[in-house]
């Protein structure tokens, strides 16, 4: 291998990876339709995925709502803008923080321990028996656990916007005596469904399909010992996470 | 079998939950929250200049939100913007000889209709145009007026210009009593 080639290597590799994933997508999609056989595997992945992440998302998200109602309230106070609190709170969270938040913690929740879990398949020769009894595993296993993905990530996503509304209406509200009526009224004749709601609701769902994407990809072509394993699901949580901020960039410079 | 009933009913919890806190978020915080008024009636108000005023923006009496601004347009004839307000059918108690004036909630606010209550023993019907209006402070013109003023002020001494008188102030006066 020439001097040159050698230092080309590490971008070559990231092409190359790059262009596995997409196959990846590719096949998977391709999987979706015939894993609807295994529609009660797709429901218990929703379950391990999604219900599972309750507790850290709706802890995250009622913590998260406090914080931007403490934080609002003493820089909008400076302005004497008090008032616009919810109004702040909840654009603010229905469209960068609840999407952006939740998805990075279903990459370290949910997307870590489904490339665990793959890897570990493909390390114990789970993946390669399942073809052997003539079941794809890409069907079988891969196709559920994206459409899990993309299932749940709206839904926690919803949830922790929700929580973080009564969060910061437990700061605003009850504790520092912002007026009850002046948050809703403000919030309500400022928040719109389509532009807002809605708009973090396509967010996270296009988070979803990325993260589990990764957090498949990875284990599904993590090599199979213990250190690769371990080593793809670090990649999984960097590369989620740096995914999910730059497609954040990118949604949000399309939708606004 | 147990087991399986278990993370269906957990998925189902979770779902349901998802959706039901879509929902929630969809109608009790965004302008959807504010369709579910019941009855109301429209009352019109003319103004020549109604500057940021947007469409949903609130009726207030004394501070308290009773309506919102239904309908804007320009009304061709006398070229003033027309504007209908549709009260909450609760507050029926408005005299008709009550002023509206839009105003600016706070420095940076949004727009909004305020209504002075007059003192007529009658009270305004659906229909009904409220007489007195006052049209939006346009910042600029302040701003322009007080410059002008501090110039001539300043040039006290040598008065090389001609005096500027302030610049259409008729949007900042009690308009049109017809």
């Amino acid at each position: 291998m020439s001097v040159a080639s050698r230092a080309f290597l590490p971008f070559t590799a990231g092409l190359a990876q790059l262009g596995a994933c997409g196959i990846f997508l590719l096949q998977t999609l391709r999987a979706v339709p015939r894993s609807l056989r295994y529609f009660r595997e797709t429901v218990r992945q929703v379950f391990f995925v999604g219900a599972m992440s309750l507790v850290i998302i709706m802890t995250c998200g009622l913590f998260v709502g406090m914080v931007l109602g403490l934080q609002l309230y003493h820089t909008l106070s400076i302005f004497g803008g008090t008032a616009a609190l919810g109004t702040v709170v909840a654009l603010s969270l229905y469209r960068e923080l609840g999407p952006v938040v939740t998805a990075l913690l279903f990459a370290g929740r949910a997307g870590t321990s489904i490339t665990a879990e793959i890897g570990l398949m493909r390390a114990t020769d789970q993946l390669d028996a399942m073809e052997m009894m003539a079941v794809d595993p890409l069907a079988y296993v891969v196709a559920p656990r994206f459409l899990a993905g993309i299932i749940a990530m709206p839904l926690l996503a919803c949830v922790f916007n929700a929580l973080g509304i009564l969060g910061a209406h437990l700061v605003g509200v009850s504790w520092l005596g912002l007026d009850n009526g002046t948050f809703w009224s403000n919030m309500t004749a400022n928040v719109d469904v389509w532009d807002d709601v809605v708009n973090g609701v396509w967010k996270s769902t296009a988070f979803g399909a990325v993260c589990t994407l990764i957090a498949t990809f990875q284990g599904y072509t993590s090599p199979p010992t213990s250190e690769g394993v371990a080593y793809a699901t670090t990649r999984t949580v960097v590369f989620s996470s740096i995914a999910t901020l730059a497609i954040d960039f990118i949604m949000t410079a399309f939708l606004m | 079998m147990a087991k399986r009933q278990s993370f269906q009913i957990g998925t189902g919890l979770f779902i349901a939950l998802g959706f039901a806190a879509l929902g929630y978020l969809a109608t009790q915080t965004t302008s959807l929250a504010n369709y579910r008024q019941g009855a109301s009636y429209d009352v019109k108000a003319r103004f020549t200049n109604i500057g940021q005023l947007k469409l949903r923006a609130p009726v207030k009496v004394a501070g308290v939100r009773i309506g919102s601004v239904s309908d804007i347009k320009l009304e061709p004839d006398k070229l003033d913007a027309l504007v209908t307000l549709s009260i909450d059918q609760h507050y029926d108690k408005i005299p008709d000889d009550s002023a509206a004036s839009v105003f600016t909630s706070g420095l940076l606010g949004d727009q909004y209709v305020a209504l002075n209550p007059g003192g007529s023993p009658d009270a305004l019907k659906n229909g009904d145009e409220v007489v007195l209006t006052q049209s939006s402070m346009q910042l600029e013109e302040l701003i322009g007026k007080y410059l002008v003023g501090q110039g001539d002020a300043g040039k006290s001494s040598d008065k090389t210009k001609p005096e500027n008188p302030p610049p259409n102030d008729k949007n900042v006066q009690p308009n049109d009593k017809k």
